[in-house]
């Protein structure tokens, strides 16, 4: 190949690389310091691109000049910084010590809430910036054109990284970080305010990500997609470069850029995929990424967070649990149309918010890609309908199959972590699967993804399919709550609260968790075969981050601490969301603030406020 | 005690549903070293912890040179010259000996000379040839040494200082007690907690036992060494 192109290539790949890196290190300082994975690192880094696409050009009005181009991208990032600490000190003070799930959620919460005020203040149509005067022109390199700016770029990384270098290492600011990212009691012991010092770290971190999204301007359109699109990648380089450590994030966007730039001369439909093949082979050699280490415990909340001792059903639950199976099976002699179409939805969202809670509050492996088997299950239906001409009955064999096996395949690699970097495994192989599902287009239809996915004529009617919803459901759900009980589940539980203890009376911890993630995963993949019939089509978005979270906010809701609460918080979850959407414009606002407000005062969910009634101690360990 | 500097008062603390501390009582002096004896698991570091407002208090009250502790937060406690080592050393393992330090760095009392890594490097003179090298590569004793010079660093008036012998070669343990009287030297009142009587009878002037959570003797530390009953009932396995 011509070299001039393979340079240019190679340059290419070091300015996104320079411009991940930018926006990486402040998550990963943020995380070294406070333990907490900042979805809405994202959200800064969209907010910078945002503020710059409208100061920038408003400064440029003055006077055309490239220093006015770069104070108005400093300021952008200075006023992201603001933001920054104000989210410190209204949310994530209070949340330092719970376990990391609820941070992870509460801070998704406030990624849907800068969703919608970006939609409020700049509306829906994407905004181009202006470029930077100055860095307009190309340059020749080897008889290729590369821009000026791209160039500049490729310096801001490494600038980026040697000012960080001597923040740390020669301000007493710096010091304290470092400090405080190994043993942060201990710093406060030593009578370093930890307030102040996490605040101050949230600043640097959200200035960071908004110098990152504001540098962006002169080459993408300031969107409302921008925020998961980048956070998912930073994600990854973070995780690859060890989370909390600067300097490899720097080594994992370097590698990343580069894999980019070159993947998509040789598979340009994967180069998706490529990246997050090598997060995941990167964290089966080294589970700690490139330069990280071992999470150090402190602070974390000590209690297993999750079932502690499943009681099965009293009397008047048994009741209540038949009086509810009951009802939904006369339900379709005299409901509408529309309660019909919400009740077989919230059938099929509490069987994969049960399969999701199997794994979290019963087996503590926290996955945050849930979605992922739900979004297979219903492709596979889906597809064998559609491309193949399969009748629905083998196709509804078939989604739970798929998830199943997706889950095992996936799983295998999860299974070896733990806490947040499982977390972020599974994040990632489920944008995998989304990017799959969106990338290949001639099979999956892309974005618009599939239509006339129809079941079989005698499940035609609203009514009969509404039945051959409940009756898989209910069934999967009760084979569930039938494992949790059995010793199979207790072995989960036992892993769950001390994989040490675990394996040293002889279980093998792995084997156990493994089939476990592949079981749910089989439900997961059930509902969402059920779900691609009862919508009639199916897209990626059903794979997607804000579905995951959808079950974790289901599963919170009703208390993972309990073994039928998820049913019921996909009730409470879809109907309220059901009776919402549609009254506003800005639903995702007052979703992220609910979950939020979830998270601070209702952390034990409905089903946790229940069993407190009843006076069963959740937490009381014997 | 008139001249009190550390006052406790039926300290009550706890991890969850266990109860440690049922009423501690005790003091330390201006400038004397005190120690607190007691088994494994009697509840010395336990004491030490609540005094720091490491575990919130569950009951009774600890003064401060004139100040009321009580829900203070750690970091506040310090500033008001409360120094404390905890047992597991817990250095900054990523820094460096100078970075360790200069974390413990806090300005000097009215009227009193400021610590500088100079100064300390002269009580512990190995810590002078390691000052670039990052901490992780420190023999235990070498990091004892660390993280008494990093508390020394906030210039308190009063150090906590929980079991600085424990696990230590002897020729170090040796050093560790001119440490300590070093630092009376230089009028800071010291609360060491102590399983090895040596030790305790080498630096200190008085002595509390404590045992299942409650004082069980306090005295002069001679009168201790010279009551084998009370060394045979509470300190010896
Ligand atoms: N983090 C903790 N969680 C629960 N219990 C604890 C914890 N730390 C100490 N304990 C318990 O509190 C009691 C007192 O412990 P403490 O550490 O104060 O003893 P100690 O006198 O310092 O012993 P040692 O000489 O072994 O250091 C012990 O029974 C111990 O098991
Ligand atoms: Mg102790």
């Amino acid at each position: 190949m011509d070299p001039g192109f393979l340079l240019v290539q190679s340059l290419s790949g070091l300015a996104s690389a320079s411009s991940l890196f930018v926006i990486a290190s402040g998550l990963t300082l943020v995380f070294g310091v406070t333990r907490i994975v900042n979805f809405a690192h994202g959200s800064f880094y969209m907010l910078g691109a945002y503020i710059a696409v409208t100061v920038v050009p408003w400064l440029l009005e003055l006077d055309r000049s490239p220093w006015l181009f770069f104070a108005g991208v400093l300021l952008s990032a200075l006023a992201v910084g603001l933001l920054g600490v104000a989210m410190e000190l209204l949310l994530l003070r209070r949340i330092y010590k719970v376990p990391e799930l609820f941070q992870l959620l509460a801070t998704f919460g406030v990624v849907l809430m800068v969703q919608d005020a970006v939609l409020w203040i700049w509306g829906p149509v994407d905004i181009t910036g202006p470029r930077a005067p100055g860095l307009r022109h190309g340059v020749e390199i080897l008889d290729q054109r590369f821009p000026a700016y791209e160039l500049f770029l490729i310096f801001v990384g490494p600038a980026v990284l040697g000012l960080l270098w001597l923040l740390m290492h020669r301000t007493r600011f710096g010091i304290l970080i470092r400090a405080a990212t190994r043993d942060r009691e201990m710093v406060g012991a030593l009578g370093v305010n930890q307030a102040l010092l996490f605040t101050a770290t949230l600043f640097l971190g959200a200035f960071l990500a908004g110098l990152g999204g504001a540098l962006q301007i002169p080459r993408v359109s300031a969107s409302a997609q921008m925020d998961l699109s980048i956070i998912t990648e930073v994600f990854v380089v973070t995780v690859i470069g060890g989370m909390g450590s600067v300097t490899g994030a720097f080594l994992a966007a370097l590698l990343i850029g580069q894999l980019q730039a070159f993947g998509v001369l040789i598979f340009p439909k994967i180069t998706l995929v490529l990246v997050f093949v090598l997060m995941a082979a990167v964290l089966v050699v080294k589970p700690w990424g490139l330069l990280g280490r071992p999470e150090p415990a402190a602070g974390r909340a000590a209690l297993p967070e999750g079932i502690l001792h499943p009681r099965r059903f009293g009397v008047v639950e048994g009741t209540i649990a038949m009086l509810a199976v009951a009802t939904a099976f006369v339900l379709p002699l005299f409901a509408d149309a529309y309660t019909l179409k919400v009740a077989t939805e919230v059938l099929v969202l509490a069987l994969a918010a049960f399969s999701l809670n199997f794994l979290v509050g019963n087996g503590g492996i926290v996955s945050f890609g849930h979605a992922a088997y739900f979004g297979l299950g219903a492709y596979a239906a889906g597809l064998l309908v559609t491309r193949l001409g399969v009748p629905m009955e083998p196709a509804l064999v078939a989604a739970p199959l798929a998830g199943a096996f997706f889950a095992a395949l996936f799983g295998f690699f999860v299974v070896r972590l733990s806490g947040i970097y499982l977390a972020m495994l599974t994040l990632a192989f489920a944008q995998i699967a989304y990017a799959v599902c969106f990338q290949w287009v001639e099979v999956t239809g892309g974005d618009n993804g599939v239509v006339g996915v129809w079941p079989s004529p005698w499940a035609a009617s609203r009514q009969v399919y509404f039945y051959v919803v409940a009756v898989c459901a209910v069934a999967g759900i009760a084979a569930m709550r039938h494992v949790i009980y059995a010793p199979f589940g207790a072995t989960l539980r036992a892993a769950r609260d001390s994989e040490v203890r675990a394996d040293a009376i002889g279980v093998d911890v792995r084997t156990h968790r493994w089939l476990g993630f592949t079981l749910a995963g089989a439900a997961a993949g059930l509902a969402g075969g059920l779900y691609a019939f009862s919508k009639g089509s199916m897209d990626p978005t059903l794979l997607g981050i804000p579905t995951s979270v959808d079950f974790l906010a289901m599963i919170l809701l009703g208390g993972i601490q309990t073994v039928m609460g998820p049913v019921i918080g996909a009730a409470a979850f879809h109907s309220i969301k059901d009776v919402f959407m549609p009254l506003t414009d800005y639903w995702r606002f007052f979703l992220g603030a609910s979950i939020i407000a979830l998270v601070l005062i209702f952390p034990r969910g409905l089903g946790g406020a229940y069993g407190k009634l009843r006076g069963s101690r959740p937490v009381q360990h014997a | 005690m008139a001249d009190a500097v550390l006052e406790v008062e039926d300290l009550k603390a706890g991890y969850g549903p266990a109860e440690v501390l049922f009423g501690v009582t005790l003091a330390l002096r201006r400038g004397e070293v005190a120690a607190l004896m007691g088994r494994n698991g009697a509840g010395k570091s336990t004491t030490l912890k609540a005094i720091m407002g490491l575990l919130p208090p569950r009951g009774g009250r600890v003064r401060f040179a004139g100040r009321d502790l009580t829900g203070l937060a750690p970091f506040r406690i310090a500033r008001l010259g409360l120094g404390y080592v905890p047992e597991e050393r817990r250095i900054f393992t990523d820094l460096t000996v100078y970075e360790n330090l200069e974390v413990g760095r806090r300005a000097a009392r009215q009227g009193q000379g400021a610590w500088t890594p100079d100064r300390l490097f002269e009580i512990f003179p190995n810590l002078a040839e390691m000052r670039g090298r990052r901490a992780a590569a420190m023999s235990g004793g070498e990091q004892q040494m660390l993280t008494i010079a990093r508390t020394l660093m906030g210039n308190p008036e009063a150090v906590l200082l929980d079991e600085p012998s424990e696990g230590l070669a002897p020729v170090i343990v040796e050093q560790m007690a001119e440490a300590v009287l070093r630092m009376k030297q230089e009028g800071i009142a010291v609360l060491l907690s102590e399983q090895n009587l040596d030790f305790a009878a080498a630096v200190a002037d008085r002595a509390y036992v404590i045992e299942r959570g409650s004082i069980r003797y306090q005295g002069a530390m001679e009168a201790l060494e010279a009551d084998e009953q009370v060394r045979e009932a509470w300190l010896t396995v």
